[in-house]
Order: C-alpha cells, then structure tokens, then sequence
C-alpha cells in the first residue's frame, strides 16, 4: 500500500477530529442561553425540592467545570480532557462521568451497527447483482418495487411499524432493551441469545431501509458493466457464466459499490442513533434520548463528539480497505 | 380532486381550462411532476386552510377524553393526554411545512450563492467552498444538528428550520456548482463575454435563467430532505415545545408509549402524513429533473 | 504458402446478421460465405459500416441485442456451430475458436492479474491442475507472444498498450486454438507498435498452425499479413482471392478504387478518393449497393443484384461485368474521379 496514501488518509482523519472538536466546543458558547442553568433548572423541577438556590449551584458547577475562565483557557482545558479521557460530568446521573456512560454505550451501538450494515451491504449487493443477471430468475424482478419503497422511508419510521407490528399485535419480540433487564449480563450463551432477540427488531428496521438501496445501486453498476468489452472477451474464452458473472462483473461493481458505503455512513450512522431511540437500545441512541430529556448537557456534547469520530474513523477504515479491493490504487502504473 | 377543480374551489380564476389543458399536455408534464404536483397540492392546501376549520382547543392537554380509538365523534381518536388527534394533525401539518420550507429557502439561498461563487470565480474562492462543504457532508448530520439543537434554551419553528438549515446547504452548492461549470462553458457565454458583458452581468443574465430547473429541482430536495432531518431531530425530543408538528406529536406518541398501548391513531396519522408528504416530494422532483434533463425526458 | 491439402476449419455459409432497430430491421450482414483451411491466413477488408465487425462477433456467436443472427451456418472442424447449445459452444470456445478483441485496453479485466487471466481460461477447460503446471503454461502461453514470465504477476494498467494488446493474444490463444477471429487488433496501437502486434500474430499464427481471419479496414495492413482476401460492401462479400491476384488484377470496382485510394511510397500521384458515400443499410437501393458510386455502372447494375462468381483462376467478385469481360476495363478518364485537392497541394509540397 503506498505510504502516501495511508499519510493523507491520516491526515484527514486528525483534521476532520480537529474541526469536530472545536465546532463541539464553539457552538454552545456561541448561542445565547446557559446549558448548565437550564439543565439544573429540570433536574430540580423534576425531583420537587423547591428550597434550592439554582443560581448558587449553578455557579458552583460552572466553577467545578471552569466555565468562568477565559474561552482560550478553556478550549485548552477541553482539548486536555479528551486527551485524559475527561468529557464532563452527567448532570443527571451526578457525579458519573460522562465516558462511563458511553464506554458502556458504545459497544451496543458497534455490535448493532456493524450487523446490521453488513447484512444489508451484503444482501442488498447480491441481490443488486443478481437483478442485473440476465441468467438469473424472472421472479427476483417482483422485489423492485418494494425495494425502492422501503429504502425511501426513513429507518425510524419503520422502527416504529416494526415495533406495532411484531410487539404489539403479535408478540414474538420485546418491544425495547437491548436485553432482559433482570437478567445480569455474563458472557455466556444465554446471554448472547437474549441480546440477540433483542436486536432482532432493531437490526431489521436498519436492514429492511437500506437492503433496497445497495441492490438498486448495484444493479446499476452491474448493468453498465456488463456491457463493458471485457466481459465479452472472458465470454469468448468459454468461460463458465457462474464465473463470469462473479469474477468479472461483481468484482468491479464492488469498487463503486464501496465508495456508496463511505458516502451513506454518515445518514446510516445518523439513522441508527434514533433507531435506538426508538427501541430505548442502550447504544448511543439510547443514552442520547435519555439526556436530551434531561437536558444533560454534558453528555449530548460527548455523544455528538464520539458521532463524530466514529464516522472520521469508520470513513478512515473504508479508505484503507479500498487499495485492498482496487490494484489500480495499490500498485500506482 | 383535480387541480382544475382544486383552483375552482379556492376561488382562483386566473387558468382558463383551456391554458391549463394546453400545460397539462406540454411534453414536460411527465406523469411523476403532476402527480407529485396533486398530491403536494392536497398538503398544502390542507396546510393553508384546514386550522381555519378546527378549534384549536381541542388540541390542547385536557381537552377531550383521553385515549378514545377513532370514532364518529373523534375521527381520529385522541392521545393519552386528552387532545383529539384530527386537530393536532390539522395544526401539526403545517408547521413541519414551515419547518421543511424555512430550512429550504435558506439552505437553497445559501446553496445557490456558494455554488454560483463556486462554480463561476473558480479558484481559491471554489476550493475553500468545496472543502467546506464536503467535510460538512461527511459527518454525520444528526450529530451536528443535536449540539446546535440541543444548545437552543427554547426551541422554536423558526430556529427549528435554521437549524436544519444547517445542513440543507451543502447539497445544493455542489449540484448548482456544477450545473454552473458546464453551462460556463457554453457558446453563450462566450459570445456574451465576447461582446463585452462584465462577469457579473453574464452570471445574472446567462448562467442564472439555465439554472431555474436546476434551482427548483434542487429546492424540492432540499425541502424533503429538511422535513426528514426535522421530523428526526423533533421525535428524540429536540423539536419545537410551544407547537404541535408531526415530528412533535410521534415523540409524545413514543413517551407515553402509545406503541405499547395499541394506541395506533396516536403515531399512524403523522407516518401516513409524513410519507404522504415525502412521496409527493419525491414525484415532484423525479418530474423536476427530467424537466432539467432533457435527455431523462424521453424515457416515459 | 502452399494450402492444398490442408482441410477445412471454418465454414461459414450464408450468414445473415440483422439488427433491430426503431426504424426497422437492419441487414448488417448480407449473405456472407467463405471458408478457411488449416493455416490459412484470411483478411476482410471493409470500411466502417460494411458490416465487418458484427460479422466478427457473429462467428463467434458474441453479437449483442439488438443484433440478431437471422439465418445462415457456421461449421467449425466440421461441428455446427450455430445450433451448438450453450455447453458445446463454451467447449468450443478457446479450444478451438478463439478472439482477439479490438482495443485490449478495454478487453482484460483490470481488477486481475495477467496470469490469472490466462489460467482461468485454461482452467475452465482442462480442469483443475497442479499450480506448478499452470504457472508453466501460463510462461509458455506469453512467450508466445514475446512476452516475459513476469507479466503474468501484473495487472493490465502496469502495461503499455502494446503488451495489452499482446497479453490479450496470449490470453486468447493459450489453449492453441485452430482457428483465430482478430477483430482490428491494432487499431487503437501507433504504427510502431501496430507492426510489433502484427509480428506477433503473424508468429502465433505460424507456431500454432492455425487459420486466422482478421478484420480491419487498413488495406496495407491487411494485405502485408493474409494469404487471401475478402472484401466487404454493405454487407456483403463483393470479391475474395489470393492477396497477390487481387492486388495485381482486382476485380471489383470497389477493390480497384480502394488501392488506388491508397499512397505510394514510390509513385508521385494526386490522392484520390472513392465519390460518394457508404449507403445506408436502413435503405439500400435496389440492385448492386455499389452502384450509385460505380464508374463502371450500366443498367442492370441498378436493377439486378450480382452474386459472387468465379474471375480469372483463383478470385471470386459479384459485378455484372463480368463474365462477359475477363478483367476490369481501364478507369474512365481522371477527369471524372475526385482527387482531394487539399491534401494534393500539400504533398506536392513536401515531395516537389
């Protein structure tokens, strides 16, 4: 792999993890309105005591986290704390740090994630290139339309359908969790069954909206490939079709096929957060529903910075795996 | 109910059924753009005046019976909290209207001044621009609107929509950009350069009449698009708190379980509203672009 | 070369290529037929839209919709090969019919290696084999073209255009095929390497014995490698022979037109063209296709269409000259042939 490419790509990604932070750090400060005071402010409407000083406390708070310094002294103050591993304090849950939160968060959201876009990639790419097949059944064609249906409607509407139909009028799967909540995680099979039934539900609402748009994008790529001149010429060896079919045609689509992927993390991402919303999934959805309505203001700010980074090094991955795929990268003429 | 019929309801003379006939039969009325066309129109014209028609009180907590499944007397059943479901999605609508179209007008003016800059000065001037926008494009959206979302003390339909605006920029300053860099390019241009136009005047006279398909095309998905983004942001609780919109109205749905319940009239009508909507949008803009690209036009 | 003797290879009988189109059927090829025997090198020369590269696709059954092959036989070694069904097609392919593209460039797979490219086409046929005796094979396969053992480790972008095109014939003609379709293999090659990818299909064509049949419109080209020619008009063969008759005594008016129409390194004389242009093979007018542009042409030209009959001792033509005149009467005067006055002028410049 050309040392030049994998430098730039890592370029890249510091850059993009530059620009998140500082736009984390920025945009806070520059809307009017105090986070903190507000948060504070529903903390105590909702647990009822009446007697307590909000603005004494909130001053309290902002000087525990250095809100009262000068903006440079805190964007060096924040940067510090990434690198010491420090995002804050929940509000709500005072005094759990936030990256304890969502170091418990993330690994739902991985798990989640990565199953269902690897499911749906693959699927929706095969069946995109067997569509393209003229060799392949008739019958597949009837998916069209419905394909294109259900990859228009955004993943949380469907969650929700999903949840009706196969929660509610026939019970076959928990409505929400990401496990039964009076079972105590252990590694274990039972574990890994009950964690499994409950991702069914939310891995479908994210296969079901995006299986229909990597197999229309294949079967375009696949069309136009094979009109290309060298699957003629693999035809005019006698090669068998099965063969041309994979290892000339599919094998090329994959290229385009990989640069849709890098493009749509950012909306799949995005869309798998408020699927988990849905489902109370305890991934980063979860934790980000449950602190919206907090208002824990920290937390939202360390959730949106780990979005950020996640998609930065999903995108980073992708690039590198690219020069595997596509010899013309790796070996530059 | 057509369009002519439509217009002759809201009292609009301005169409002799002649005029709209010879429209309706003009070769860049594919089926998509007037289908689109019907069902945007319904939206709309429900949107301007439907809250004419309900008592806004019966939107608000308390108001009705609570939890009622849809019935004679409330068509669309009521939500938990005692608020009747027909009104709410009579008022709900057009304020994700508004939403969608506030995002939309500003994402597209700002969309349409960066790619015109863009794609016509070219140079350090594009380059800045394009980063900009291609780094905001690859990280994730929902991301960025939460923080700005969630700073915002009290939320509002207006600072909804420039929230959302947010994001609604980037796409348009891309296509218009490069709708700009091939029409720069044409005879026209040059001619007009050549009889002595200023730049400026040739970006106004000649590159922005080329670019009104493209424009409104581009306007259509900006618009759907913002709608989407809002309804998300709005259903994990980052929404408007002093309105109802559609997006509003599922995370209600959702905090009081109505899923769980059964209490379908609840989530169902602002989905069908809102895929409603979305179908519509996307006909419009399937018949937008075969209008700006000809060459889609002849493939009916 | 001295063909007799040798037995037939191919065989192709009253071939009829249409395509379908919007504004009607389209007669691309018109009742071709010719034979090739072992060893024999055949060239088809026509110009573009005479039909010659879908015959080329034709014969090997890789014509694409809407080109459709309307009636006619192909007999390869003396086994149908139109009817053949899907299987004993595929057998047949490579093993013993086998093409080489126009523009390799676009006809190797970029995403794999040479060597696996050559491999898999011997492997779909002879199964599978050890890796050391592939790798032998795919070796000997591009020495046959000139090219190192090395290339096999490459993939198509790290070559020049030329290897491409060579690595292309390797591919092609690995597991020693009879006979070779080369479908304007130089075409997109500057004239130093289109002589380097000529040698080389001249070389192959020698070691393997095999008939060649290759398509092009570059009449010097052509003529510098085949044994026999064919020449090809509106689809149709319009005269077919050994290469030396019919530069010395072509036969058809055509013919005779396009080698005058070519440059002599020896000869100083004014450029001349055919007048006219190819006819439309939507509307082709009664009669000989040739006819509107013939200086020959009488009256049963535009209402009769010639077929193929026997000329001198070895050549065929379709022209209702003959067989009332034993050769091609002189060209009436200059006069009436358009020179290319521009191009004239400029020759006259360079070699007073």
């Amino acid at each position: 792999m050309p040392i030049d490419y994998v430098a730039k790509r890592t370029l890249q990604l510091l850059l993009i993890v530059f620009i998140a932070v500082t736009f984390n750090f920025l945009i806070p400060r520059m809307i009017p309105g105090d986070p903190v005071e507000s948060a504070l402010q529903t903390k105590i409407a909702v647990s009822g005591s009446v007697s307590v000083d909000v603005q004494a406390v909130a001053a309290a708070y902002r000087a525990k986290f250095g809100l009262d310094k000068p903006l440079w002294l805190q964007y060096l103050n924040y940067w510090g704390g990434i690198f010491g591993r420090d995002l804050g304090v929940s509000l709500v849950d005072f005094p759990q740090p936030v990256i304890e939160k969502i170091q418990s968060a993330v690994p739902w959201t991985l798990g989640l994630l990565v199953l269902s876009t690897v499911i749906s990639f693959t699927l929706g790419s095969i069946l995109g290139a067997l569509l393209a097949w003229p060799r392949a059944p008739r019958a597949l064609h009837v998916l069209v339309p419905p394909f294109m249906l259900l990859s228009s409607v955004p993943f949380f509407l469907l969650a929700i359908v999903l949840v009706f139909t196969f929660s509610v009028i026939v019970p076959w799967f928990p409505p929400g969790g990401g496990f039964d909540p009076v079972s105590i995680l252990r590694f274990d099979l039972t574990t890994a069954l009950d964690v499994g039934y409950h991702a069914v539900l939310p891995a479908l609402a994210l296969v079901l909206g995006s299986v229909g748009f990597w197999a229309l994008g294949m079967r375009a790529m696949m069309i136009s490939i094979l009109g290309e001149d060298y699957i003629t010429f693999a035809d005019s060896k006698g090669l068998p079709p099965q063969r041309v079919f994979l290892w000339y045609g599919m094998r090329n689509a994959l290229l385009p096929q990989i640069t849709s992927l890098a493009i749509a993390l950012g909306s799949i991402l995005s869309g798998a957060v408020l699927v988990e919303a849905i489902f109370n999934y305890p991934g980063l959805g979860g934790i980000l529903f449950t602190a919206i309505a907090g208002k824990d203001y920290f937390v939202i700010q360390g959730i949106v910075l780990m979005l950020i980074f996640a998609l930065a090094l999903a995108l980073f991955v992708v690039d590198l795996i690219y020069p595997l795929v596509d010899p013309r990268i790796r070996y530059q003429a | 109910m057509s369009i002519a019929t439509a217009m002759a309801a809201s009292g609009r003379r301005s169409f002799s059924t002649a005029a709209l006939r010879g429209i309706l039969r003009s070769p860049r009325m594919s089926s998509s753009l007037v289908a689109g066309l019907v069902m945007l129109g319904l939206v709309v014209l429900l949107a301007l005046f439907g809250p004419r028609f309900v008592n806004a009180r019966l939107a608000a907590v308390g108001a009705v019976r609570p939890s009622q499944a849809p019935s004679a007397q409330y068509l669309l059943g009521t939500d938990s909290q005692g608020r009747d479901m027909l009104t709410i999605m009579v008022l709900a609508t057009p304020q994700t209207l508004r939403i969608g179209l506030i995002a939309g007008v500003v994402g597209m003016a700002i969309g349409l001044s960066l790619g015109l800059l863009s794609g016509f000065f070219g140079g350090a001037v594009d380059a800045v621009i394009r980063v900009l926008a291609d780094s905001l494009m690859t990280v994730p959206g929902l991301a960025i609107m939460v923080i700005i979302a969630a700073s915002v003390g009290h939320m509002t339909v207006e600072l909804m929509g420039l929230t959302v605006a947010a994001l609604a920029w980037m796409h348009p300053t891309r296509a218009i950009r490069s709708q700009v860099l091939s029409i720069r390019e044409r005879s026209y241009v040059s001619v007009a350069r050549a009889n002595g136009e200023s730049e400026l005047g040739i970006l106004f006279r000649e590159v922005m009449p080329n670019l009104v398909p493209y424009i409104a095309a581009s306007f259509v998905g900006a618009v759907s698009g913002a709608i989407l983004a809002a309804v998300g942001l709005e259903a994990i609780g980052l929404g408007p708190n002093d309105v109802h919109t559609l997006g509003t109205t599922i995370y209600w749905s959702e905090k009081f379980s109505a899923v769980l319940r059964g209490q379908w009239w609840w989530w169902g009508p602002p989905i069908v509203a809102i895929s409603f909507i979305f179908v519509g949008m996307f006909l419009l803009s399937s018949g937008l672009d075969r209008i700006a690209n000809p060459k889609l036009r002849m493939r009916t | 070369m001295s063909l007799d003797g040798e037995r037939e290879v191919l065989r192709v009988e009253d071939l009829r290529v249409v395509y379908e189109t919007s504004a009607g059927p389209v007669r691309a090829v018109d009742g071709v037929s010719f034979s090739l025997r072992a060893g024999e090198r055949m060239g088809l020369i026509g110009e573009s839209g005479s039909g010659k590269t879908t015959l080329g696709t034709a014969i090997v059954r890789l014509h694409r919709p809407p080109a459709r092959i309307e009636s006619g036989r192909i007999t390869v070694d003396g086994r149908d090969f139109l009817d053949a069904d899907e299987r004993a097609m595929r057998q047949l392919r490579m093993r013993e019919l086998a093409l080489i593209p126009q523009a390799a460039m676009n006809s190797l797979n970029p995403v794999m290696r040479i060597g696996d490219q050559v491999a898999d086409g011997i492997l779909a046929h002879e199964g599978k084999l050890p890796r050391r005796d592939i790798a032998e094979r795919v070796a000997r396969a591009l020495a046959q073209v000139g090219l190192p053992a090395s290339v096999a480790e490459r993939y198509p972008h790290q070559l020049s255009g030329g290897q491409r095109q060579r690595a292309a014939m390797a591919i092609a003609t690995a597991l020693q095929p009879k006979i070779i379709v080369a479908d304007e293999p130089t075409s997109a090659l500057d004239v130093v390497v289109q002589r380097q990818v000529m040698f080389t299909l001249g070389r192959l064509q020698a070691g393997l014995h095999a008939a060649v049949l290759l398509i092009g419109h570059d009449m010097g080209l052509v003529a510098q490698f085949a044994d026999t020619i064919g020449v090809l008009y509106a689809g149709r063969l319009v005269e077919q022979g050994p290469v030396d008759d019919i530069l010395d005594t072509p036969r058809h008016p055509y013919t005779r037109l396009l080698i005058d129409s070519l440059p002599s390194l020896d000869d100083k004389k004014p450029l001349r063209g055919i007048p006219g242009l190819p006819p439309s093979l939507l509307n082709l007018p009664p009669g000989c296709p040739f006819a509107p542009r013939c200086p020959f042409a009488f009256e049963r030209c535009r209402v009769e269409t010639p077929m193929l009959q026997p000329v001198g001792a070895r050549q065929l033509a379709a022209c209702h000259l003959y067989p009332e005149h034993s050769e091609l009467p002189p060209l009436p005067s200059d006069a009436e042939l358009p020179e290319v006055p521009a191009v004239h002028a400029e020759v006259e410049a360079i070699a007073p």
